[in-house]
């Protein structure tokens, strides 16, 4: 086919109707992370994007079907690794779901407050890191200034920034940090004001919006044979919101609405990870002067054991909908689990959604996709 | 649609199907060989399962088995698991990548994981593991020998460098 290596001197010989091809990746700033995208080109029109995988395939399912069911946990932390609180309270819920276990109401709203607080804090990434793959730089530092607030509060209760490890079977790993509740309401109240400050800077400015507005364009029809989830599908009008249709924890109390936009192109992506913040807001609220007294972590036994069968958990991510998938043949530890991860069903729907347009607009495409690599290799 | 109805349905287009309602979900087993014209009823009139959110195949080093998950967008809380068997030594079953496109790339994961082979598949190739992976390291650990059946996700696969037994 080609070769990576050459360097092409000669332009006359470019292949049939002169296309080009190009390698973005795996050392691109805009892929955050180590994607390769061979991109085939005729012109500066994208006549084909083929995806290459596995830079940081680190063999996880394989990997879990040697470790019990209380270690395989921590294993998720490192697959979406802006979701980590979210993939570990799958796992979680996957073997209270399989032992019966009953969870503490303590455990649970703090969970769905760390899970909220994880969901500002990936968007807000992602809206520093999409919009200096478009060029303006200054919004990646005042996403970075409330991100910051959210990383100190999951120091102080769970140790750790980015890979918490927080969430066991059970409840948490242990009681939230006294000033918990206090620098909660502090960050709520700062980000209340400052949010304002993004739209300002980026949804009213004219080339943000010049630049993505109808570009990558995905119908629902697409959205949903390509199994998008997560803000991708609902930005092109699918409901699949996993806390709306199978609420988990304490989202069955909490009140917040499923933002859907209709446009389906990037702005309209971009829209519903703005307001999906808002609505984020609004859980905590409800939920952080309302935190039960009482035990963290219920009864459970030091050595877990799914009973014989098939489990099957859904949660809501950042990126959409995480599936964890477990056989179980009575063991202390998995038979086969397979973990479907939002990133890898969004990435396929990448060369449909940028085919036939321009190379510029391949940034915009790919950055609201929200791609995280690790868990699409995993 | 009802547990009883989705039976009573699928029973009239694949009389051999069996059925376990054992676990969250309804389970339906089918053979290799009715699964296509059945994945194909599925997405139409009347059930509609149009979103299928899981494809993977489990070793149950016997045989392995494919396994569906799908729901349909009208009502998310109707959810099927397909099911169907496939001889371990020469694994093949029909494509459904034409009727849900996020089977395309599932399926070369299944395919370089499990070594399935889907037949009519647009572009069955690696997905994550690059082809040059598919060479292990004999005893001697100086010539590399290729091998043909590498698939690292069945449970008699043995990797003496990378993998460490406890």
């Amino acid at each position: 086919m080609y070769n990576q290596t050459e360097i092409i001197k000669d332009t006359t010989d470019l292949g049939p109707d002169g296309e080009l091809v190009i390698n973005i990746g795996p050392q691109h700033p805009a892929t955050h992370g180590v994607l390769h995208l061979v991109v085939t080109l005729n012109g500066e029109t994208i006549k084909k994007i083929e995806p290459h995988l596995g830079y940081i395939h680190r063999s996880i399912e394989k990997m879990c079907e040697r470790l019990s069911y209380r270690q395989f946990i921590y294993v998720t932390s490192r697959m979406d690794y802006l979701s980590s609180h979210i993939n570990n309270t799958a796992c979680a819920l996957l073997i209270e779901k399989g032992m019966q276990i009953e969870v503490p109401e303590r455990a649970k709203v703090v969970r769905t407050i760390l899970n909220e607080l994880t969901r500002i804090a990936s968007h807000e990434l992602w809206i520093g890191a999409m919009a200096m793959d478009l060029g303006a730089f200054t919004p990646f530092f005042y996403a970075f200034r409330e991100r910051e607030l959210i990383t100190d509060i999951m120091e102080d209760t769970c140790g750790a920034r980015l890979t918490m490890n927080y969430i066991v079977p059970g409840g948490l790993m242990y009681d939230i940090h006294p000033n918990f509740q206090t620098k909660v309401k502090a960050f709520v109240k700062q980000f209340k004001e400052k949010v304002t400050e993004y739209e300002d800077l980026v949804t009213g400015n004219v080339i943000f919006q010049s630049r993505t507005k109808g570009v990558g364009v995905l119908t629902a029809e697409d959205a949903i044979s390509y199994g998008c989830t997560g803000p991708v599908a609902r930005a092109s009008g699918v409901s699949c919101d996993m806390r709306k249709i199978a609420p988990y924890d304490a989202y069955d109390r909490v009140e917040f609405d499923e933002v859907i936009e209709t446009a389906g192109d990037s702005f309209a992506r971009y829209i519903v990870r703005i307001k999906e913040m808002n609505q984020s807001i609004r859980i905590i609220e409800q939920l952080i002067d309302n935190i039960p007294e009482g035990e963290f972590v219920g009864k459970t036994k030091n050595v877990l054991k799914l009973n014989k069968g098939e489990f099957y958990q859904r949660v809501e991510t950042a990126r959409g909908e995480f599936g964890v998938y477990i056989v179980s043949e009575g063991g202390t530890t998995p038979y086969r689990i397979k973990f479907r991860s939002p990133g890898f069903s969004n990435l396929s729907v990448l060369d449909h959604i940028a085919k036939g347009s321009k190379i510029g607009d391949l940034m915009a495409s790919m950055g609201t996709l929200d791609l995280v690599i690790p868990d699409i290799d995993r | 649609m009802t547990n009883e109805a989705i039976k009573e349905y699928i029973t009239a287009k694949a009389p051999t199907a069996t059925y376990d309602e054992t676990g969250e979900w309804l389970n339906i087993l089918v053979e290799s060989t009715h699964f296509k014209s059945l994945a194909t009823i599925l997405n139409g009139q009347p059930m509609q399962m149009n979103f299928l959110f899981c494809l993977t195949c489990v070793d149950y080093t016997t045989h392995l088995t494919m396994v569906y998950h799908m729901t349909a967008t009208k009502d998310r809380n109707m959810n099927i698991v397909i099911k169907t068997n496939l001889d371990r030594a020469n694994p093949i079953i029909e494509t459904v990548s034409d009727i849900w496109r996020t089977a395309e790339f599932h399926e070369r994961e299944v395919f370089e994981m499990f070594g399935v082979q889907f037949a009519n598949h647009p572009d069955l190739r690696r997905l994550i593991l690059e082809e040059e992976t598919a060479i292990a390291v004999d005893e001697t650990k100086e010539a590399v020998v290729e091998t043909k059946g590498y698939w690292p996700l069945r449970k008699d696969f043995e990797d003496p460098i990378n993998m460490i037994k406890l």
